[in-house]
């Protein structure tokens, strides 16, 4: 390989990247501006006689978030008992396993509860709201609203967003609660320390401002979730096959970027 | 609104029908594509205008800008008599509830109900209470021969009956124009039938103006009362029935007779046209 074909080499893959960085500005300015879009309706649609409809965001409530509580509860006992066992076994090794209601009680309130729900509802309900709008966008529905002189934001998004700013911290408490209650079996059957000596430990430990900081994650997680969901859903080309990758892309997005922000939260709140 | 229409030229030619869409020198483009190359038409009351021409002529585009769902690159469009540059955003929301659309394939929501998806504008857009929506709904179903449909789902109806609901909802407002893009696609010959006769009768019962996008011969020469023939993006002819059918143009007699066009035009541009995607997948609603 000669240095012409390095150098052509180089120049493609910077195209690529350049390609592919001016696309991630370009969504991240399409969000932004939905987001802002959807707060426009939200407060103002009334006086643009298209006022948000209470009974959209119900139903979205009740599919975001009464619909997931099951797996919630489900993944939150789960992911918090294997906690616990973790934990018991690596603080055993220095003698300090009646310690574990402390770190159980921090990563379950501050991190995992709040991730593990924003994962699950991405998963769950970003998929399909980005399948129910790439589905719309290739049945002409969202023209059909457009010449009904109804807005597709007003009318598609702002309800989903509503809801999962209302439902993700909901879901994240319950997930809180759920989580530290089956830690606490794991601990009395396993340490023999009773639920009432728990819940005194945890009481003294966890702050209420710990509980806030998880679900203040939430809603940032919900609005993302929301955001990417819609905005995969809207670039959807192609018929089912499009609708089928923008589903896809929707949930791996909103993981990766829910992930990306617990990271970035507990960067920021641990160094101030 | 603002522009309001010209009331002393109406006066002035009352025996002439009134335009109610004026399209001027309409130029449009999707990315670097040229698609309409000033186009000029206007569409009379009370008349249906059918508009043909050959795949990537450029007549769904044409359609979609008479929907005024399209940005247009240059050029003048007036709807019952307002400059849709001249309006603000709640004048052309206004201005839309006069224009009825049934789309290909029907676009209903299929989350809702038949009765639900014809009663939404005028959930959306009026204060009338429940029943009495729900009464109206009814009739326009009635008058589109699906009385007693209205609890079922789109999933439910086969495909003329959804394009039959879809013109329930279209005409639930009572708007003066209507936009039916390709009314008899995929449809059997009796359906398609039933539908031109349906889209008569819309005219002569309501008085709208009718706008269809079509290839089926058959179905254009029973509705139309004037074609505009696209070709390439620019108007071939617009005439009545009698004078399409008697052009001496080779392109008009080409598409009439179902010859098709051989050696004529760059290949690659005519795959661009013909699978182009429209917006390129813009993230946008």
């Amino acid at each position: 390989m000669g240095a012409g074909d390095i150098q052509k080499i180089g120049e493609q893959i910077s195209e690529r990247v350049g390609r592919y960085a001016v696309a991630f500005v370009e969504e991240i300015g399409n969000g932004g501006i939905l987001l802002l879009e959807s707060i426009y309706w939200l407060f103002l649609g009334r006086r643009e006689k298209q006022p948000v409809r209470l009974n959209a965001v119900v139903v979205q409530m009740m599919e975001i978030g009464i619909n997931a509580i099951p797996i919630i509860a489900v993944l939150a006992a789960t992911i918090s008992v294997t906690l616990t066992i973790q934990g018991i076994y690596t603080l055993r090794v220095f003698g300090a396993e009646d310690q574990v209601t402390f770190g159980i009680g921090f990563s379950v309130v501050r991190e995992f509860a709040p991730l593990i729900t924003g994962i699950l509802v991405a998963g769950r309900s970003g998929s399909a709201l980005a399948a129910r709008i790439g589905i719309m966008k290739i049945n002409q529905e969202i023209d059909a609203l457009k010449v009904m002189g109804i807005n597709p934001t007003r009318f598609l998004v702002v309800p989903p967003l509503i809801a999962m700013f209302i439902m993700l911290p909901l879901l994240t408490f319950m997930a809180d609660l759920v989580g530290l209650f089956f830690a606490g079996l794991y601990i009395n059957v396993e340490l023999g320390i009773s639920m009432a000596a728990y819940a005194h430990q945890l009481i003294e430990y966890i702050e209420v401002n710990d509980v806030f900081f998880g679900l203040l994650k939430s809603v940032i997680f919900a609005i993302e979730i929301t955001i990417i969901a819609v905005i995969n859903g809207a670039s959807v080309v192609g018929g089912a096959e499009g609708v089928g990758k923008a589903t896809t892309r929707a949930v791996v997005q909103s993981i990766s970027a829910i992930v990306l922000t617990a990271m970035l939260v507990v960067l920021i709140s641990t160094r101030t | 609104m603002k522009t309001k229409p010209n009331d002393k030229t109406t006066d002035r030619n009352i025996s002439r029908p009134k335009k109610v869409i004026e399209v001027k020198d309409l130029v449009t483009h999707y990315g670097d594509r040229l698609i309409l190359q000033g186009v000029t038409m206007n569409v009379l009351e009370n008349e249906i205008m059918v508009i043909m021409g050959g795949s990537g002529s450029g007549k769904s585009t044409l359609l979609r800008h008479l929907m005024a769902l399209e940005t247009k690159t240059s050029g003048t469009m007036k709807i019952l008599g307002h400059d849709i540059d001249q309006l603000n955003r709640m004048e052309f929301q206004e201005l839309r509830q006069q224009i009825g659309v049934a789309f290909q394939g029907g676009a209903l929501f299929s989350s809702m109900t038949i009765g639900e998806n014809v009663m939404l504008p005028l959930y959306e857009h009026t204060n009338l209470d429940y029943n009495t929506m729900e009464i109206m709904s009814r009739m326009k179903l009635e008058i589109v021969e699906l009385g007693g449909f209205e609890k079922l789902m789109p999933s439910e109806l086969s495909g003329g009956m959804i394009k039959r609901a879809a013109f329930a909802r279209a005409i639930v407002m009572d708007p003066r124009i209507l936009c039916c893009d390709e009314p008899s696609a995929g449809l059997d010959p009796v359906a398609a039938s039933a539908l031109d006769d349906l889209i008569l009768n819309m005219r002569d019962a309501m008085g709208m103006s009718i706008i269809v996008v079509t290839h089926e011969l058959e179905s254009t020469f029973k509705i139309a009362d004037r074609i505009t023939i696209l070709d390439r993006g620019k108007i071939l002819m617009v005439g009545t029935v009698d004078e399409v059918k008697a052009s001496k143009n080779e392109r008009v007699q080409a598409l009439l007779n179902r010859v098709p066009e051989v050696g004529e035009l760059d290949p690659d541009e005519y795959l661009d046209r013909l699978v182009g995607d429209e917006d390129s997948g813009r993230a946008h609603l």
